[in-house]
């Protein structure tokens, strides 16, 4: 079964896909573009009906990685898919028009790291207070 | 007609921590609800960087107080993912056994809080009070009630003597009359019924879009539980059952509760008759941390706890990311408490047993000045007023 | 001041806690400890209050709040901070989103340290402080 789902995945976006780690049979990491981020979101979450997770954001000095957490409860497997975005222009495409539970954390890595989401239907601050200082972000290292 | 705002918090009596909630309503119907966070923020991500993984332990512990052994849980599950670690068997169990007796307390605390909502204060006291023997347990076991501070990587760091054994055997048999008469109490209460059932309705797809987790998805029919999907620890080797109920009103999250407990204390008994046999070290020796990343998930009280963490092969995280459950059950608040009235409210908001400082870790309105609104004792008492008016029409 | 020592009503505030010093107040009230029967109620309203109980660091968007509620506060109103954050902030000293201990923020009278304070611990700093009200 859990073989399957990457089969699947990899089936449907052979060209798109840059590379598969897979650590542990319950564990893999896939490597793609920021621009079709969005239309594996929505083939993972909308045709394989896995849960969306968390999406974490890194910042590893010279580009911002994005890792988006989904679960196969059923096989008991952690599927991520994983971009690189430019430190200068972090921009990427949000997917909260999909999944509803991004909005929140969208909003997080928006404030404490920079990450504009295009087209995110309430891109405002969620924890940090009002008065924070602009252009500052907490789990940036600079 | 006029639609009104009431504001729930940053501070009132409502929860204990500090949490916004912004009801728009019509008359007595809900129409909106915003909820703004930030005031429980500590950055606990950030100070992770700076902690050796050992130090992150202790950090992690402090995200929360009640689920305080499952953040540890699943960062050592995290790390040793990482690390390719194996565990001694022994510290499996006394692993599960903490994990469960949290469980016990956090659900009697839970079943208190949502008790003195409705107006019920005697189940308030009376789950309190069955919730000391865990503790004492607790302190028994690792020496303090809360933050026990028993997860280290690759093992436990105290362990749990035979001559205990029997004494956390006799409190969790003395847990079992008392969970008898909680479950009598919610389940042939013609009230609790009236004022629980069909209230703040989650349904399977609402549960699936918001990503919502533990209880929360288990009441409304999705069996979800990391405890038997990705088996960790001592869970594979115990016989338990995954309790899930197919309505998903408060009253349904209610009843997952009490059942779970019922399946802790058979964990907890399982691992005690394990660890009678099963000896040997509790600890594994750990060298270093390589460089790579791991992902630790631990089945907290109130949902799956996900710790990421990336390492460059220094004792130190790059990067800790923390996910708690209750981060993606409160949005779930925007579909069962919008329609619902307002003396609803309080308990469809406490039903999933939210937790501010695990959603933040890293949030009642101070009364808006010149705004009309009611105060967040005014909304207890509503809630508790409209469980006295059942009775008096049902005659109890 | 004296007046204050007969029956303390107290408010609860939970700046940046991690909601277990808060768990171990309402334990305090609850049967096993049973504040309540010293006359110590749990008030909701901060109008209604004698002591103020903090809890957690306070970070910066609570610390605008906690000096809201101080100043609404009647007086005279004590403020007690339980718990190793409240008192020293302890780990998250460095954390950007913190303001500071209260004490930096609202005057202090006690101190009860501990991760969490055991209910003990806390029955025992309500004593000290209301033998140091007896004393004047």
């Amino acid at each position: 079964m859990a073989e399957e789902i990457l089969a699947k995945i990899k089936e449907k976006f052979s060209w798109q896909i840059l590379n598969i780690f897979e650590k542990s049979p319950r564990r893999a990491y896939i490597d793609l573009k920021p621009e079709n981020i969005k239309e594996i979101v929505e083939f993972i979450f909308r045709r394989l009906r896995a849960r969306f997770v968390i999406v974490s954001a890194v910042d590893t000095r010279n580009a911002i990685e994005i890792l988006y957490h989904f679960s196969f409860d059923i096989e008991g497997k952690i599927i991520t898919l994983r971009t690189k975005i430019d430190k200068q222009n972090p921009e990427i495409e949000s997917v909260t028009p999909i999944i509803k539970g991004a909005e929140w954390i969208e909003r997080e890595i928006y404030e404490l790291l920079g990450v504009r989401f295009k087209n995110h239907p309430n891109l405002k601050r969620l924890l940090l207070a009002e008065d924070w200082p602009e252009g500052k972000y907490p789990l940036r290292r600079d | 007609m006029a639609k009104t705002i009431i504001p729930i918090g940053p501070y009132h009596p409502l929860q204990e921590e500090p949490e916004f909630f912004k009801l728009l309503v019509e008359g007595e119907k809900v129409l909106e609800l915003e909820i703004e966070l930030g005031y429980n923020h500590r950055g606990i991500e950030k100070i992770a960087e700076s902690k050796s993984y050992d130090q992150v332990l202790f950090l992690v512990e402090r995200v929360c107080g009640i689920c305080s052994t499952s953040h540890p849980f699943a960062s050592v599950n995290a790390v040793e993912e990482l690390a390719d670690i194996k565990v001694p068997e022994r510290a499996l169990y006394i692993r599960s056994i903490i994990g469960e007796l949290e469980r016990l307390h956090s659900h009697l605390l839970w079943l208190g809080l949502a008790g003195h909502f409705i107006g019920y204060n005697t189940v308030w006291m009376w789950a309190w009070r069955y919730r000391e023997p865990v503790l004492d347990i607790f302190e028994k076991i690792t020496g303090n009630r809360q933050h026990y501070a028993m997860m280290k990587i690759g093992g436990v760091r105290r362990d749990i003597e035979s001559d205990d054994i029997p004494e956390i055997w006799k409190m969790v048999d003395g847990l079992l009359p008392v969970l008898d008469m909680f479950k009598g109490v919610v389940m042939d209460d013609p009230v609790i019924h009236a004022r629980l059932k069909g209230v703040g309705i989650l349904t399977k797809e609402d549960v699936f879009e918001y990503g919502a987790l533990g209880p929360t998805a288990r009441a409304s029919g999705v069996a979800i539980d990391v405890r038997k999907d990705d088996p960790y620890a001592a869970y594979p080797l115990v016989d338990w059952q995954v309790i899930t109920q197919e309505e998903g009103d408060v009253f349904a999250k209610a009843v997952v509760r009490i059942l779970e407990m019922y399946e802790s204390v058979k964990i907890i008994k399982g691992c005690l008759d394990k660890l009678k046999v099963v000896g040997g070290e509790i600890d594994a020796k750990v060298k270093e941390i390589p460089p790579g990343e791991g992902i630790g998930r631990h089945e907290a009280p109130r949902g799956e706890v996900f710790h990421y963490v990336r390492s460059d092969g220094s004792n130190r995280p790059v990067r800790y990311k923390i996910r708690a459950p209750s981060y993606m059950n409160v949005p779930t608040n925007q579909k069962s408490v919008v329609g619902g009235t307002i003396s609803d409210a309080t308990i469809t908001l406490a039903a999933v047993d939210p937790c501010y400082c695990c959603t933040e870790r890293v949030a009642v309105v101070d009364k808006k000045t010149g705004k009309k609104g009611l105060t967040g004792q005014d909304l207890i008492k509503l809630s508790q007023e409209k469980t006295l008016r059942i009775k008096r029409e049902m005659v109890v | 001041m004296k007046a204050l020592t007969k029956s303390i009503w107290v408010f609860h505030f939970a700046a940046a806690s991690c909601n277990n010093c808060d768990i171990e107040i309402l334990d305090a009230l609850t049967p096993r400890f049973d504040l309540e029967r010293f006359g110590i109620l749990l008030v909701g309203s901060i109008r209604h209050a004698d002591v103020i109980l903090a809890t957690g660091a306070i970070s910066h968007k609570a610390a605008v709040r906690l000096k809201r509620l101080y100043e609404q506060a009647p007086k005279p109103c004590l403020v007690v901070a339980v718990g190793a954050c409240a008192c020293s902030m302890t780990m998250f000293r460095d954390s950007y989103n913190m303001a500071g201990p209260f004490d930096g923020l609202v005057p202090v009278h006690a101190y009860i340290p501990g991760c969490p304070p055991k209910p003990e611990a806390m029955i025992m700093g309500v004593v000290k402080l209301i033998k140091a009200l007896k004393k004047g």
